[in-house]
């Protein structure tokens, strides 16, 4: 079904602030992690694994984030969900404060916030069926029975799978995109607004990862969701995205829209990682090696900018400061769209070698 | 059918290799059927599928790793030679000399109490019979070669306390130990940060050019195909349905899975459209549909698909499994 077709969603009762406030606005979000150890398990280091992390997320948009593993990618997520506590850093939900006293408590955001795991198996209950697991959280959220199980079968439906074959299903009788839209499916059921995506598409062989992909699409439109996509895939990450976040880390190193970040990408860090993209051209492979080692071990970071070790521009006053995001020097006055955390004007203007014509 | 009309033979040459398993009271699974392909010194070919569709247990039937329940019929000749036949005695002396083999999973792969210099070592004495100080300078220099940085310091290291990247690198320098002749890659890069990934796939690529090794080079990921192949063969449900040189089944897939899998592989390009899947599920293989196994799922299937799908051959070693290649044969006049 074409997107286009659709009629216009309503607006919906539930959006207070309209269209221009911010559905999601996360500021200087952090949590650092200890790490114990020695002769008297004392806290030996720690690993800042998401520091100071700050993005706004707009009503109806796919927020994408990429970076390498451990960068703090799956870490924002759960923060924004609560499942782990943050150390500092506020987080607004349509203008409420998430957690404050006059705010949205933890549990009336999590009905409005919903996540899909990478892992398809291991996020549902082996020993429910696939309709007892939708059902459930509008059940625990005060829904009878019979009205849960119902609306479970529909939702079924909406992702795609024939209720009356896959409700009494348990886990392990499906295939793993079979899965994801059962997970979709239940993230759906409490109606949130915005669904969090980690990895959500990154286990699935690539025929069934474009089933899937559609139907976030489908569903985003139908629905009027938000999204924030979590992905390594770069690709994928482009296909979907209105705006991208990069991380490196625990920090984001970069962010703005999704044309600017691919077409015209500011800070070496970004450059880096997608021209380490494999091409899909034969003729046009990588010759130059666009970054070298392993992303480093993210307790204790680098002073200052934390790119600067494997940066190839990186000058003394790289280790002195970290670089706040700024929009790029040759930015139009007043154009915050495009923000990036590089303070040496020539790194974010001279291009990385790509690919060999 | 070689590829290279060269007199010698080719590095490595399969031929109606079929693997089926058989556990208690369960039926019969045939895995791979009737695999075969030629790859002459120096080149690279990349078995691109989903998962479930046979490419990893062909790797492993190659080099003869598969369970004693696991029944496997065909010919896998090396540089001339049968080795499917070999006592297993004889072919152990095979495995990580001529054919070595390198996995996903580096950490599963190597032995965890030793070090990464006495793992190296091992295998060049028990291959070659030279003495340990020798073969500890050979590993050194094998790590040099991988470009792992302060070589001699990383010997002693336990495959734990090296990164993911690292440990990639080392289990290379382990498969080079004895100059292989055929080197089997198992998605060698999935598991890899996409910076680190590129780092691999390149070292790979200067690896087999420097010591013209055959590389089998299993994934599925397309644009990883296209960074390191030069022949691909498209598996779908244990058998090839398409073979053929990298920019030919890139710019001009025959068969429509291979179309489908192209057009499934999300790129930057089809932002904002609707992408053009493949319904349904790969198959298992317990339950294959009869005649063409991509029947179900394909949007050109006829009822013709129901009879075995014919086998097309091309002039350069391509090979496409389906009953329109035929007719697309038929109307071009050769």
């Amino acid at each position: 079904m074409s997107a286009a077709l659709l009629p216009v969603p309503p607006v919906d009762p539930r959006d207070r602030g309209g269209p221009a406030q911010p559905l999601l606005s996360v500021t200087d979000l952090r949590k650092h992690f200890p790490v114990y150890g020695g002769l008297l398990n004392r806290r030996v280091a720690t690993v800042q694994a998401v520091d100071d992390v700050s993005f706004t997320i707009a009503k109806g948009e796919t927020l994408g984030v990429v970076g390498e593993s451990g960068c703090g990618k799956s870490t924002t997520a759960r923060l924004v969900m609560h499942l782990i506590r943050p150390d500092a850093g506020s987080i607004v939900f349509d203008g409420e404060e998430v957690g404050s006293q006059a705010g949205l408590s933890v549990a009336e955001m999590r009905r409005q916030m919903q996540m899909v795991f990478q892992d398809s198996y291991s996020s549902l209950n082996p020993r429910l069926t696939m309709v007892d697991s939708i059902a459930y959280a509008p059940r625990m959220h005060g829904l009878p029975a019979r009205q849960a199980v119902a609306r479970s079968e529909q939702l079924l439906a909406q992702v795609g799978l024939n209720p009356a074959l896959f409700a009494r299903r348990y886990p392990h009788e499906l295939s793993g995109g079979q899965r994801q839209r059962v997970n979709i499916a239940r993230a759906l059921a409490l109606e949130p607004r915005l669904v969090i995506l980690d990895e959500a598409v990154s286990a699935l062989d690539k025929s069934v990862e474009a089933q899937v992909l559609n139907l976030l699409a489908e569903l985003k439109a139908r629905l009027n969701l938000t999204y924030l996509f979590i992905s390594h895939d770069l690709n994928v990450v482009e296909y979907i995205s209105d705006r991208v976040l990069v991380m490196y880390l625990g920090r984001v190193v970069e962010a703005g829209p999704v044309e600017e970040i691919y077409g015209r990408p500011r800070h070496p860090y970004t450059r880096a990682l997608l021209a380490s993209k494999p091409t899909l051209d034969p003729d046009r492979r990588t010759t130059v090696l666009p970054l070298s080692g392993d992303p480093p071990n993210p307790i204790n970071p680098p002073s200052g900018c934390r790119f600067r070790t494997r940066c190839r521009f990186a000058q003394p006053a790289c280790a002195e400061m970290l670089p706040p995001l700024l929009p790029p020097v040759d930015a139009a006055p007043g154009d915050a769209q495009h923000l990036v955390a590089c303070i040496l004007p020539e790194a974010q203007m001279n291009a990385e070698p790509r690919h060999a014509a | 059918m070689p590829l290279d009309a060269t007199p010698e033979p080719p590095a490595l040459e399969v031929e109606g290799l079929t693997v089926r398993f058989r556990k208690r009271d369960e039926q019969e699974v045939c895995a791979v059927n009737g695999v075969g392909f030629s790859l002459a010194r120096g080149k690279v070919m990349t078995i691109l599928g989903e998962s479930g569709s046979g490419k990893s247990v062909s790797l492993k039937a190659v080099m003869g790793l598969l369970p004693g329940f696991a029944k496997v019929e065909g010919q896998v000749r090396m540089a001339g030679r049968d080795i499917l036949s070999l006592p297993p005695a004889e072919l152990a002396k095979l495995r990580g000399s001529k054919v070595s083999m390198i996995f996903q999973e580096p950490m599963s792969a190597m032995d965890p109490v030793y070090t990464i210099g006495d793992q190296i070592a091992e295998t060049i004495i028990q291959h070659e019979g030279t003495d340990r100080a020798t073969a500890m300078a050979r590993a050194k220099r094998l790590l040099e070669r991988v470009s792992i940085p302060s070589a001699a310091r990383r010997l002693k290291n336990y495959p734990h306390e090296m990164s993911g990247g690292m440990r990639q690198r080392a289990m290379i320098a382990l498969a080079l130990a004895c100059d292989p002749l055929v080197l089997l890659a198992d998605e060698p890069t999935t598991a890899l940060d996409v910076t680190v990934q590129i780092q691999i796939l390149m070292l790979l690529r200067e690896l087999q050019a420097e010591l013209g090794m055959a590389v089998v080079f299993v994934t599925h990921d397309v644009g990883v195909a296209a960074e390191i192949s030069d022949q691909i063969a498209v598996m779908y449900a244990g058998r090839f349905v398409e073979t053929g040189t990298l920019r030919g089944v890139m710019r001009d897939p025959q068969h429509p899975y291979t179309r489908g899998l192209l057009s499934s592989t999300v790129h930057g390009g089809m932002r904002k459209t609707l992408l053009r899947t493949i319904p349904g599920n790969p198959p298992s293989l317990a339950a294959l549909p009869e005649g063409c196994h991509f029947r179900p799922r394909c949007a050109e299937a006829v009822a013709g698909c129901q009879r075995e799908p014919p086998v097309v051959r091309g002039e350069t070693g391509t090979m496409v499994r389906c009953l329109h290649a035929v007719a697309a044969e038929a109307a071009v006049p050769a």
